[in-house]
């Protein structure tokens, strides 16, 4: 790991105003630490958030779920709110990773690394979550980018994050047995007369799966999307699967998850 | 340049002049020269490195040393009674011969007595799932899976 200069401040003002030059925000570190390890990274400077206040903590007034952006999967997995409002992204939270990584990551930081295999895009995605920085809002339709690129503009830190509470909704990830990032996920999100359905892991960015959401608002039930059969055209390829496997696993995976969110 | 990190280790506090880039595993194992918690992939999938951080289970490979500052941090040295009896996790691992070589021991048995604490009577499937983040390239998993299941029902009933 290359050098750099570590601060520790006390306050989000004090993170905003650090951020210059190559300096990177350092939530649990999880994907950080090791990115800087292999010197895929090198920041001048780590902006710790560790110690900062009030930016862990989960929320739920019934409608919606609120989660601060330095939560640790592991408190999303465990949280009684959340397994109570949207058992769907507990189920996620605890899908990712393993258990050491999710005591230490947090939904802030996967969301701003945005990796393309990862988990929470899917929730956030599927179910029209709210993204608030220091700086603003953003809408989950204008926030994934593309590959490790996110809507989040220089300086603006994630500070929490609200999901719609759905009607049902369920996550089904086929995992990489090595690395359990997702070779493909779905999370579907029924909210009563529209459905969202968010693939991850398939493209180079999470997406929303439109034929499936109107088959799936029309009849929510898993042969809807049985016989959906989606293009392999931009999907990834790799030493793990071809895009023609991921296009099929789409389809399965979506049927799984309908099946899930029914039981 | 040399910054301070102060944190809690087996219960005493320990200081070290360290670079703002040193993880907490260099720390534990170079400056303080516990050597148990061991470095096997340096890449946060084999867990050897694990340690428990403020109660919880963490790879210690992927964190820095910053990031601790003030932590309460347990090591496999800290686990065992002063006077050398095991820890119930330890000497479950002992009984089921847990083990071969023993170079990932040290982190199957930190995760396991944080598992623990909230699966007092795990199923075999459940300790499979908490297993995911440490490698073993001995055993095969079988009597790592049923020291566990004993360790955790031994832990259990000595509170």
């Amino acid at each position: 790991m290359h050098a750099f200069k570590y601060h520790r401040p006390s306050s989000l003002n004090d993170a905003a105003a650090l951020m210059k030059g190559d300096a990177k925000l350092l939530a649990g570190g999880q994907t950080l630490v090791q990115t800087m390890k292999l010197r895929l990274a090198s920041p001048s400077d780590i902006v710790d958030l560790g110690t900062i206040k009030d930016l862990a903590g989960i929320k739920s007034d019934g409608k919606s779920v609120t989660v601060g952006a330095m939560t640790r999967h592991a408190d999303v997995a465990h949280s009684a709110d959340v397994n109570k409002a949207i058992p769907a992204l507990a189920a996620l939270a605890a899908m990712i990773g393993d258990r050491q990584v999710r005591a230490m990551g947090t939904i802030g930081g996967s969301l701003a690394n945005n990796d393309p295999a990862a988990d929470y895009p899917a929730a956030v995605l599927a179910l029209n979550a709210t993204i608030t920085t220091n700086k603003g809002k953003h809408e989950a339709d204008k926030f994934f980018k593309g590959m490790f690129t996110t809507a989040l503009g220089a300086g603006e830190i994630i500070t929490a994050v609200s999901f719609q509470v759905p009607k049902r909704a369920a996550y089904m990830k086929f995992k990489n047995p090595a690395s359990r990032f997702a070779i493909v996920g779905v999370f579907v999100a029924d909210f009563g007369g529209s459905v969202r359905v968010a693939v991850t892991g398939a493209g180079p960015v999470v997406f929303r799966q439109a034929e499936m959401e109107k088959a799936l608002a029309a009849k929510f039930a898993p042969e809807s999307v049985a016989n959906i059969k989606v293009k392999q055209d931009g999907l990834n390829s790799d030493m793990h699967a071809s895009a023609e496997y991921r296009a099929h696993l789409v389809t399965v995976m979506a049927r799984r998850a309908v099946q899930a969110a029914l039981k | 340049m040399a910054v301070k990190v102060s944190l809690k280790v087996n219960g005493k506090s320990v200081s070290a002049e360290v670079e703002e880039r040193t993880l907490l595993v260099t720390v534990i194992r170079e400056n303080l020269r516990l050597t148990g918690t061991h470095v096997g992939c340096d890449t946060a999938q084999c867990g050897a490195c694990t340690v428990s951080m403020n109660g919880k289970a963490v790879k210690s490979c992927s964190i820095l040393a910053m990031q601790a500052e003030g932590a309460e941090v347990m090591t496999i040295e800290g686990v065992a009674k002063p006077d050398g009896t095991l820890h119930p996790m330890q000497a479950a691992f002992k009984e089921h011969h847990g083990l071969q070589c023993g170079f990932c021991t040290p982190g199957m048995v930190m995760n396991a007595i944080d598992f623990a604490k909230s699966h007092p009577n795990p199923s075999e499937q459940e300790v499979r799932e908490a297993l995911e983040g440490n490698l073993c390239r001995c055993t095969g998993y079988h009597n790592i899976v049923k020291a566990i299941g004993a360790g955790a029902r031994a832990m259990a009933a000595s509170k």
